[in-house]
Parts: structure tokens; C-alpha cells; sequence
């Protein structure tokens, strides 16, 4: 699978929701085709029939008890909030129909 | 002597013998910061006031008589990725320049039970991601042996402060290589214990599968001392392990009669710089010489192991830092509405490798992309393990060198990512397998900086990893050496 990252770049970013202007756009490109090409070596396995590991160490599952603990107070769950309203976090509209904050 | 230059285990005698108090530790090494940080940077924030004030504390339950922790007032570094409650965590990142944990992740909680005082937060590369620390949004770290070089990385500050004595411990993060290669730079110990060994909880996440806390030290018996304190099962991070925690550094009389050692072929490979392969072996011809039985052994998955990280550890990274968008922490680039608030926050936030790995993980998770990528990846570490498991039938010990390079040079690397990953192509597999790996100071190369030798054990053998350790320096290898730093006052950075 040869890989050309030029023609991704721009899907590949909205997806991910990162801003990057045109001359990030192409240094990345080129640098991402790169790495990806030193990635592609893999493909040179066969892996038919291999379990995938998500986990390394095999352990089994450990269960907690069903209990409500205490959580954060809310201030403090709220203080690094970069803009706050009340006891929310505020972000600007998700409908489109509001004015920007 | 000064206090500063004393070893972790001797400073827990002077105190527990009530020799010196804690205030005199803490004040030595708040002094040798201040005399060498301004040509170091190895931290990001300082906070001497809390490592004095938990240093009088220790001082006060010593008067009165109450058992104390043998690291009670033997003080600590912490790299910035691991959450201090009220004290700024940055993760070497823009995003995070302002953050303050509501919360202490539970290896600090386990420092502070201890009494162990923390001077400060590490430099880093941006979230873990990088071989050099100068993927910081800060500034560059310097690498104590030589200023010109970098001190490896990602937990460069971490790796500088114990080698430049400024601490006596220190904490990092290692997800392929982040702990034992900056370790190796120079020329300390430092240690990945096994996946889920030590909690994660309160640990910035970069990629969930890989990451693991662990410890720099000047000696074996240091590195034993931090891994007893931040090692066990945490009911807050799912992953962590409910095996027994050993007594890590109770049998420190070890020989390596009968000891099974494999020299990875791959990891001693004639690309490797001539003075770095011959350190390893003749570390390994002193282990020979007391009864350990050497072979070499090959891994061939290594050459896959940089493909199969690169896809594993960018697609565990887009997803993390996917909560990176402004609205609970974090730098907020705001935007006329929620989707352009997302982006414009991210694409000035990040830095330019932090965008590159969520790109390739956000590629490899794509539609029509999974199966060939991710998935792919995820049988490649199959194999590895497999591999390993393989190996450590026939042997006890796995080793090689930690880098194939010794420090370079501040600026060589930044402009090709690949050329930097390669830094790192010993400490990847053995980071997929999940295995505990200590990086040790293998020599001094002819161009004055350490060198690095990786020994590896199967999961849960890190005591002896620490033994052999111990062994070595006991045999005359001189671990704990730290370079002589004479500058004049000021500083040039």
C-alpha cells in the first residue's frame, strides 16, 4: 500500500479537530508519508489467525463493589475551566443559531 | 561530602541515625538547584516551599519518636505529566500551561505517605512524545555531561536532576524507551517496571497500553528503595496488578552462578556506535566470569517493532488527546462556534510532534484503515510477545545496549522525526511485551559522555534486574557517577 499523505492531509486533520495552516499542511504531509512508509513493514507479516493483544500482562478481571464514592467537589472539578458560567462549562453555540460568545 | 552528592540509601542512614534532619537534605539540594539549574533547565516548576515544608514535618514525627519510611526526607523530582494536586502540571505543553490537578496521582500520594519531599516538576518532550526533551513548549534541557547535547527523552528533566545532583530520585514515564534512554544519556539507572506494576492513575495518558512510571536513581539499592514505595495495586487504575510486591532490595548479595544471560544479536548490531556494543560485552564477560551462562539470542520481530509502535502508540495518543478541546482545562483559542473552537484550540496548543502522532493515529483508526493498521499492529505485538516468551525459556536476562547512540547534539534530530524515533529502537519491544527493563551506565565513551546497557527480565522480575544491578556496581562499575560541573556564576540560558 504505497501511501500518499498529500492527498489525506486535510480529511485526515478535520477528523482529528487540529487547525493547521498551509505550511504545517505540507511539511506534514511529506513527514507523515515518511513515517508511514517505515510503518508499512509490518504488512510484511502474515498474521492470519493471531490473536491481537490489547492487554500484556494476562490478568483476570477484577470487579469492584457496586458503591457511590465521593466525588470531586464541583469547584474544583470547575477550576480550570477556561470559561465558566455558574456551575457550567460554557462553550459557544453547538447548533449554530446562537451568537458567539 | 556534600549532602547532594550522597546516594538516596545513604541519606536515608544519615537521617534515620538522626546524623542530619531532613530541612539540612532538603535545603542542600534546594541550594545545588539554584547553583546549577540556571545552566541545566531540567525543571519546569520549582516548589521548594512544599519540599521544605514536608521535610520539617518528617523532622517533627522523627523528635517524636514515630517510625518513619526509610525515604522519609529523602527528597524527589517528578516529571510534569504526573498530576500534583495544586501544583501546576503541564505536560510540557501549551494546552496544559495553566492546569491544576484537582487531584495527586497515586504515586505522589505513595511519595508524600512515605515523607518523601518533592523539590519540583521535570522538563519533558510535549505529553511524552519525543527522545530529546526538546519537544518542550518551554525550553531545551541540557544534558549535564555536556551541555551542547540533549539528556534523551521524553523524561529528560527527570534523568538530568538525579545525574547533575540536584535529587536523589526522580520520577518518569516510559511508553517505548521515555525512562532508559534518557537514563542511559546520562548515565544514571532508570527503570520501566513491568505493565502494571506501578498505578497509572493520575498519569497524563499518552498511549494506555504502553505507559508505565518509573523511577531514576543513582544506585541499585536506590532505584529498589523508589520502585517499594510506588509499586502495587491501585484500585483506581484498572490495569494496575494485585501480585505481591517484593521486598526489592533485601538480598542485596547476589551472584550470578547459574544465571541464564542472552545478548539480543539485535540490540548489539554492528550499526551501532563500537564503544557502546563493547561496554555490553564486557559487562556481560564479568557476569561469565562468576558463573553465568552467556548466549546470544535473536530477536527478529526487532525490526518490526518501530512499525507496530508507530501505529499502537499514535492511535492510543489521538484518541487520549482527544479531551483536548478547551471546554474542561486548557488553553481555549476560542472560535465562532463549537467545532472552530475545537480546532483552533488544538492547532495552537499542540505542538508540531503532538500533531504529527494524533495525524498518524487518526489515520490508523480511520474508516477502511483499522484492520490494516491498528489491528495489524496489534498482531505484530502478539508475535513480539510470543518472541519473548520464546527467549525467556532459555534465559533469565535479556540484554544489549539501551541506545546505539550516546547523547547528540541539541538541534541534530529535530527536523526528522524518523532519525529521532530510531533513538529509541532498543526500548520498543520489550515496552510492547509489557516487560520490566532497567537501563544501567555501561561506561564512559572516549567522547566523555555515559553509555548504556538494557537488561530485561520477564514480567514481575524487576528484583532481578535490581540484583544483577547491584552486582555490577558491587564488581567495581561505577553507576552512580555524576560529571563534575564547575560553572561560573549566572548561567547562559
Amino acid at each position: 500500500m504505497a501511501i500518499d499523505f498529500y492527498a489525506e492531509v486535510d480529511y485526515v486533520a478535520r477528523l482529528a479537530r487540529l487547525n493547521l495552516d498551509p505550511g504545517e499542511k505540507e511539511k506534514m504531509a511529506g513527514q507523515l508519508s515518511g513515517i508511514l512508509d517505515t510503518a508499512e513493514k509490518i504488512q510484511e507479516l502474515d498474521t492470519e489467525g493471531i490473536e491481537p493483544t490489547s492487554h500484556v500482562i494476562d490478568l483476570p478481571a477484577l470487579l469492584r463493589d457496586d458503591v457511590i464514592k465521593p466525588s470531586l467537589p464541583l469547584n474544583r472539578v470547575l477550576q480550570n475551566a477556561p470559561r465558566r458560567q455558574k456551575d457550567f462549562f460554557r462553550v459557544p453555540s453547538i447548533t449554530g443559531s446562537d451568537q458567539p460568545d | 561530602m556534600k549532602l547532594y552528592e550522597k546516594t538516596a540509601g545513604d541519606l536515608s542512614r544519615l537521617l534515620q541515625n538522626k546524623e542530619v534532619s531532613a530541612v539540612e537534605v532538603v535545603s542542600d539540594f534546594l541550594d545545588r538547584i539554584e547553583a546549577v539549574e540556571p545552566y541545566l533547565k531540567a525543571f519546569i516548576t520549582h516548589t521548594p516551599a512544599l519540599a521544605l515544608e514536608t521535610a520539617r514535618e518528617v523532622d517533627q514525627r522523627r523528635v517524636m519518636g514515630e517510625t518513619l519510611h526509610p525515604l522519609a526526607g529523602v527528597p524527589v523530582a517528578v516529571k510534569d505529566n504526573i498530576c500534583t494536586e495544586n501544583i501546576r502540571t503541564t505536560c510540557a505543553s501549551k494546552i496544559l500551561e495553566n492546569y491544576i490537578p484537582p487531584y495527586s496521582a497515586t504515586v505522589i500520594t505513595a511519595l508524600q505517605k512515605a515523607g518523601m519531599p518533592i523539590l519540583g516538576k521535570t522538563n519533558m518532550d510535549e505529553f511524552a512524545m519525543g527522545s530529546s526533551t526538546e519537544n518542550s513548549a518551554f525550553f531545551v534541557t541540557h544534558n549535564p555531561w555536556d551541555t551542547s547535547r540533549v539528556p534523551g527523552g521524553s523524561s529528560g528533566g527527570s534523568a538530568v536532576a538525579v545525574s547533575a545532583g540536584m535529587a536523589p530520585l526522580a520520577l518518569g514515564s516510559d511508553t517505548g524507551g521515555s525512562v532508559r534512554q534518557p537514563a542511559s544519556f546520562c548515565g544514571v539507572i532508570g527503570l520501566r517496571p513491568t505493565y502494571g506494576r506501578v498505578s497509572r492513575y493520575g498519569l497524563i495518558a499518552f498511549a494506555s497500553s504502553l505507559d508505565q512510571i518509573g523511577p531514576f536513581a543513582l544506585t541499585a539499592e536506590d532505584c529498589a528503595m523508589l520502585m517499594s514505595v510506588i509499586s502495587g495495586h491501585d484500585p483506581l487504575d484498572s490495569t494496575s496488578i494485585s501480585e505481591d510486591v517484593p521486598a526489592y532490595f533485601d538480598e542485596f548479595d547476589y551472584k550470578p552462578e547459574g544465571l541464564r544471560v542472552g545478548i539480543i544479536k539485535e540490540n548489539v548490531s554492528d550499526h551501532f556506535d563500537p564503544e557502546i556494543k563493547a561496554a555490553v560485552l564486557s559487562l556481560v564477560a564479568k557476569l561469565e566470569e562468576d558463573g553465568a551462562v552467556v548466549e546470544e539470542v535473536s530477536l527478529p520481530l526487532t525490526d518490526y517493532g518501530l512499525g507496530a509502535y508507530y501505529l499502537i502508540a499514535p492511535s492510543e495518543a489521538s484518541s487520549n488527546l482527544g479531551r483536548y478541546d478547551g471546554v474542561r482545562y486548557g488553553y481555549n483559542a476560542g472560535g465562532d462556534d463549537i467545532e472552530n473552537m475545537f480546532s483552533n484550540t488544538r492547532g495552537a496548543g499542540f505542538g508540531a510532534e503532538v500533531k504529527r502522532r494524533i495525524m498518524i493515529g487518526t489515520y490508523a483508526l480511520s474508516a477502511g484503515y483499522y484492520d490494516a493498521y491498528y489491528l495489524k499492529a496489534m498482531q505484530v505485538r502478539t508475535m513480539i510477545r510470543r518472541d519473548y516468551e520464546k527467549a525467556f525459556k532459555r534465559h533469565d536476562l535479556l540484554v544489549g545496549a539501551t541506545s546505539p547512540t550516546t547523547a547528540f547534539k541539541i538541534g541534530e534530530k529535530t527536523d526528522d522525526p524518523l532519525q529521532m524515533y530510531l533513538s529509541d529502537i532498543c526500548n520498543i519491544t520489550d515496552a510492547l511485551a509489557g516487560l520490566p527493563s532497567l537501563s544501567i551506565p555501561s561506561g564512559i565513551h572516549s567522547e566523555g559522555v555515559p553509555m548504556g546497557m538494557q537488561l530485561t527480565a520477564s514480567p514481575f522480575r524487576e528484583k532481578l534486574l535490581l540484583q544483577v544491578a547491584d552486582y555490577l556496581e558491587k564488581r567495581g562499575l561505577s553507576l552512580g557517577r555524576r560529571p563534575d560541573l564547575d560553572f561560573p556564576e549566572g548561567g547562559f540560558c
